[in-house]
């Protein structure tokens, strides 16, 4: 579980984050949501210890591992070679990786349904096979808590639903505790139990989904109107461009 | 309705992994082989001919002292004081700065890093220039360039941490820094030296050659080189990690200040070695770790020591071109980078059209 009070981070002389306080039980999924540069990555950053907060509290109960942003790699490293570099923390300074490790990756591999990709070349890879890639690196830590930078991004639909289905399958079945940073409220609607606003000047609001997310919620957060519809029994939520709006001058 | 194309399928076929796994069981036998075979037939060419058997019985004789010699007094003192040396100053020199310029690549996460990116090169460079001008020579122009090197490496340390971190950006700007210094300072030294004696011995000894190595070389090449190059390679799994980036490292959970300072450390001793003996020896460092990384794939396990021996065998037989080419001996440094540039011209052209290096 993950326990954030009154959380103040600052990076390069600026406070980023001011009064952070959530909740996270284990097994939990915790969707963050905020317009760009508005501190995201900088608390994912500080969950996994990187960053230290300047004032506050900040527990995370279990390892930590760590999905970045999708990007290409310099070397041209196989899928195995990326997701064995997930075991750093089980091979000593000196040592390398064994059997025992590819084990674990491959196990991870097969859970992902990626086992046929093990020997291609990870720059080659689509969008969507990278990050379950990178997903699979930052399991083979074995870790409790998965943290991950914009998992969706980038990534098209089928893949989206590919990654958030992943991530609610190891919530519910693996009692694995997801923190995962968007820009799509669906994402959070589909899987999150909690949801985290990081709005740009005010303090982060936090608590369980259906308490924090909503049209009135987003529309302040990301400073445009935001409309609730339902869709097959379930609420969506859509950027609502500008009807009857002064933008709206085409006619 | 037409089947949409899965979007998991790729139009790139696999590039080998396990194949290269594979391979490089194979292929580091096979370069040890190649690597001996090289150095017998290097012992044997040159000026005055020795045969392969005449090598073997000097050898023998030397490992079996009193067996029945089967060659000339002048054939054992060729090979023995002049060209085997040589051919182990070749061997360590290669292996070294091969070694070092893969490590460095993928500490910097650049494949177009080479050894003397961290100025140690440039500073052993003005070590030796400086103890020419003194008309220090010998053991102590080699303690003057290795300590020279040594510090130019502190010296970027210094310059390159700022509030207790260090990036790898300040560190290649040190690097540059430090170098373009070293640089200034060998020109003022030349400017200094007598035009008729000094001049040409410190630009013919900044060109790099192995021609007057002695077992003196040799063995300061050895404590430099050996060391240095087992620490990297024992620290292959985390030249993998850090090839991610230093934040992603940290992540994950390396060390990643140990792990960087041991390598710069390592490589250090290795360039001021090389320098301190043989004077600047250029693009090796920075050429060998792409042609291992065609043979094994980019994996550091693999890498480093499949980039040591073909820098080992590549420096042996560029020697063996610059001693036999033409009467007179041509300055290593020279060969290699002739050599050294269309090549590396060309695996840029690859890297570029293959993916395999995306700057940013």
């Amino acid at each position: 579980m993950i326990e954030v009070e009154g959380l103040v981070v600052s990076r390069g002389g600026r406070r980023v984050i001011e009064g952070c306080d959530f909740v996270v039980p284990k097994g939990g999924i915790l969707a963050v949501l905020g317009a760009n540069g508005v501190g995201k990555t900088t608390l994912l950053m500080t969950l996994i210890g990187v960053h230290r907060p300047d004032a506050g509290r900040c527990t995370v109960g279990g390892r930590t591992g760590y999905v970045p942003q999708l990007y290409d790699v310099a070397f041209s490293y196989t899928a195995m070679d990326i997701a064995l570099m997930g075991r750093a923390r089980h091979v000593g300074l000196f040592g390398a990786p064994r059997q025992r490790d590819y084990a674990v990756v491959r196990r991870f591999f097969a859970l992902m349904g990626i086992a046929d990709l093990e020997e291609r070349t990870f720059n080659t890879l689509s969008g969507g096979q990278r990050q379950l890639v990178m997903i699979a690196q930052a399991l083979a830590s074995e870790c409790e808590v998965l943290i991950l930078d914009e998992p969706c991004a980038a990534l098209d639909y089928k893949n989206q639903r590919i990654v958030i289905d992943l991530l609610d399958r190891l919530s519910r079945e693996h009692d694995l505790t997801v923190v995962f940073t968007t820009h799509a409220p669906q994402h959070a609607v589909e899987i999150a139990s909690d949801v985290l606003l990081m709005y740009p000047s005010a303090p982060p609001l936090g608590g369980a989904r259906a308490d924090v997310l909503n049209a009135a919620n987003l529309s302040a957060l990301y400073g445009v109107p935001i409309g609730r519809a339902d869709f097959v029994g379930r609420e969506a939520y859509t950027y609502a461009p500008l009807y009857g709006h002064a933008g709206d001058t085409a006619r | 309705m037409a089947t949409a194309p899965s979007s998991d399928k790729l139009a790139t076929p696999a590039v080998g992994g396990r194949g290269r796994r594979a391979g490089s069981l194979v292929l580091l036998p096979l370069l040890l082989v190649l690597l001996v075979a090289a150095m017998l037939y290097s012992v044997t060419i040159g000026r005055y001919d020795v045969s392969l058997h005449e090598v073997v019985s000097i050898l023998w004789s030397n490992l079996v002292p009193g067996s029945d010699a089967q060659h000339s007094q002048i054939a054992q003192t060729v090979v023995e004081k002049v060209r085997l040396p040589r051919i182990l100053a070749a061997v360590l020199i290669g292996f070294g700065l091969a070694i070092s310029g893969a490590a460095l690549q993928g500490l910097f996460r650049n494949p177009l890093v080479d050894p003397g990116i961290i100025g140690v090169t440039a500073g052993a460079g003005f070590g030796g220039t400086l103890a020419i001008l003194l008309g220090v020579s010998g053991y102590g122009l080699l303690a003057i360039a290795f300590g020279f090197g040594i510090a130019s490496v502190v010296v970027v340390k210094f310059l390159a941490t700022v509030g207790g971190r260090t990036s790898l950006l300040m560190l290649v700007l040190a690097g540059v820094v430090v170098s373009a210094f070293f640089a200034a300072a060998i020109s003022i030294a030349k400017l200094l030296a007598d035009p008729f004696q000094k001049l040409p011995a410190i630009t013919y000894w900044l060109m790099g050659s192995i021609a007057s190595n002695n077992y003196g070389d040799v063995l300061l090449l050895a404590v430099a080189v050996a060391p240095s190059a087992l620490v990297i390679y024992l620290l292959r799994y985390q030249i993998n990690i850090m090839s991610l980036g230093e934040e992603r490292a940290r992540a994950l959970g390396t060390p990643i200040a140990t792990v960087r300072w041991t390598i710069l450390l390592a490589s250090a001793f290795i360039s001021a070695g090389v320098v301190a003996t043989s004077g600047i020896i250029g693009w090796v460092g920075l050429v060998m770790p792409h042609v291992a990384r065609t043979f094994v794939g980019a994996d550091h396990r693999r890498v480093l020591p499949a980039t040591g021996l073909i820098g080992a065998i590549y420096l042996l037989l560029v020697d063996d071109i610059a001693r036999t080419a033409t009467t007179a001996e041509i300055p290593l440094g020279i060969i290699t980078a002739l050599i050294g540039v269309p090549v590396f011209a060309l695996i840029l052209r690859r890297l570029h059209s293959h993916g395999g290096w995306r700057g940013d």
